[in-house]
């Protein structure tokens, strides 16, 4: 069905779909209309679920950690603040391989105190062994949510899901939803390490140096076997509903001489401003990193790159700027804008572009001349 | 790309006008998005909102510099407000007044549209509701049609006092 949405409200709609056995939330800023929607389905009977009002984030994931070690399916959202008071218990879900699904709205860290768009807080969980995700409409928020599900549980990976969505930008704007009859897309969830009274074992007890290193080695087993669970869930998705995702969106991209790295909204709002350059002669491309974890390849070679990070690792710089510099061997004209709801516009990206100094870091708004 | 701009003040509906706007746009066939502009806002503090229309699929998300149209569901935040900031050569204005009023040469067309919600009895919390006959308005300016904007307002609200609402709106514009 064809309707208008908030991202909150498809993200919510896409759970009830999924239909999860738990969902744990802490519903107090910066948490989202996404878990309040999901009570008023649960309220209202429309969805199933055992909804479990907790009294901080940490809890909610730990109550999340403790239905999942039971094989059932769970979800929470998160935003910022919230998904930092959990940090030890996200941890603790990947290490347990536990294919819980979150979702995440983007908002900047305090101090000062703002609740726009920024990418920073999902890349400090971003070694926590966690896939993530990030969309760039309405719509993919809502078909993220429902491939998150089949992801996470897939055999292969049991590994948990993080659906990443720009605060406000996202998570507020109101875009055209059209919602799907999943049928049998996402199939039940068997968690071969379930707990089981019958049969009385746990996973993840005390391990010592002489094994510990084998459980992080799998799960980056899993995180390298999880690229082709993705791109088989997204082809069977697009066979199904019409709708095609690849790990890397790319935007007229074949000729491209130049081409802007971009993540979320602003991935999007890049199109714009190829269409723009390339109106000018300037052949210009994007692509739209959506998995930060597993991170992507990218064909950057013999091309010009400007990097957009809508983050920043302080002392470092723009962590997808220096990923891609060091798994591509890109020499980006890196750009830190967009920080905090900062607004960034089409003619601004085509302004980058036009502007780049390769090798150099630029901050938007801050620094002079381009 | 067609591009309107919705001041109000906080708690009168301009975010659900928004949302409104662009169902009816969706119902029209159209790609519509919305988005109310968050500040440190509260009831009765000025509030912006916008919505996009398009044949394509709408890719921007930054905010709107230069309207096509300017919605103003409450005349007196001009006081504080340049609404006209921006505005594109040949915009529009629509404003919730009794009679048109000169906006520095842009086309003004006014609706009555807090007594048609007052005569309709449209009146929650003390607060007559604006943005169910303002579809009206702009089904007869030709933003979306008529049968779309009843089409959205069904969809959202029960009351049919909201449809007969948006008719008197479209039956009563000036320009």
């Amino acid at each position: 069905m064809l309707t208008v949405a908030t991202g909150n409200k498809a993200v919510a709609a896409a759970v009830k779909q999924a239909c999860p056995s738990v969902v744990a939330a802490y519903p107090i800023t910066p948490q989202t209309e996404i878990v309040e929607q999901i009570a008023e389905y649960v309220t209202s009977g429309e969805l199933r679920s055992q909804y479990i009002p907790v009294e901080s984030e940490h809890s909610a994931m730990a109550a999340c950690i403790g239905a999942s070690v039971t094989g059932a399916r769970t979800f929470t959202a998160t935003s910022s603040h919230g998904l930092h008071y959990m940090h030890e218990m996200v941890n603790w879900a990947a290490g347990a391989r536990l294919p819980i699904v979150m979702a995440n709205v983007n908002r900047a860290l305090g101090p000062g105190w703002n609740i726009w768009a920024e990418h920073t807080d999902a890349f400090q969980e971003r070694d926590t062994g966690w896939l993530q995700v990030y969309v760039g409409s309405v719509q993919e928020a809502y078909d993220a949510t429902l491939m998150a599900f089949r992801i996470a549980e897939h055999e292969s990976v049991l590994l948990p899901v993080m659906v990443n969505l720009d605060g406000f930008l996202l998570s507020h704007s109101m875009h055209p939803l059209e919602t799907v009859e999943i049928g049998g897309f996402i199939p039940p969830l068997r968690l071969p390490h379930a707990i089981d009274t019958a049969h009385p074992m746990g996973y993840g007890t005390l391990t010592g140096p002489d094994q510990y290193f084998k459980l992080r080695w799998d799960i980056e087993r899993s995180m390298r076997d999880s690229v082709g669970v993705i791109r088989e869930t997204e082809d069977e998705f697009a066979k199904r509903f019409g709708r095609r995702y690849d790990a890397v969106e790319e935007y007229w991209c074949d000729d491209a001489e130049v081409v802007v790295v971009a993540m979320g909204t602003l991935g999007k709002e890049a199109e714009v401003a190829v269409d723009l350059l390339r109106k000018e002669g300037i052949p210009a491309g994007s692509m739209r990193i959506r998995w930060l974890r597993p991170f992507p390849r990218l064909d950057l070679s013999g091309r010009d790159v400007v990097v957009i990070d809508r983050d920043y690792s302080f002392g470092f710089g723009g962590v997808i700027a220096r990923s891609l510099a060091a798994t591509e061997g890109a020499k980006p004209f890196s750009v830190i804008a967009g920080l905090g709801g900062q607004e960034v516009t089409y003619d601004d990206i085509a302004g980058f572009v036009r502007s780049r100094r390769p090798g150099e870091e630029y901050w938007f708004g801050v620094m002079p001349d381009v | 790309m067609y591009e309107i701009r919705i001041h109000s003040r906080g708690g009168q509906g301009g975010v659900t006008a928004a949302r409104l706007l662009a169902l009816a746009a969706i119902r029209d066939g159209k790609y519509a998005t919305a988005c109310p502009f968050y500040g440190a806002e509260r009831r009765g503090a000025p509030v912006v909102s916008y919505v996009r229309i398009d044949d394509r699929p709408i890719r921007v998300y930054s905010q709107i510099r230069h309207p096509d149209l300017v919605l103003v569901l409450d005349p007196s935040v001009m006081d504080v407000v340049d609404v006209l900031s921006g505005m594109k050569p040949g915009g529009r204005v629509l404003m919730n007044a009794g009679e048109p009023r000169e906006m520095k040469g842009f086309p003004t067309f006014a609706v009555d549209l807090t007594g048609i919600a007052l005569r309709e009895n449209l009146v929650v919390a003390g607060s007559p509701i604006l943005n169910t006959p303002v579809l009206g308005a702009l089904a007869k300016m030709g933003i979306i049609t008529m049968e779309s904007a009843k089409m959205a307002i069904e969809e959202m609200f029960s009351d049919r006092r909201n449809v007969a609402a948006a008719e008197a709106a479209y039956r009563e514009l000036v320009a």
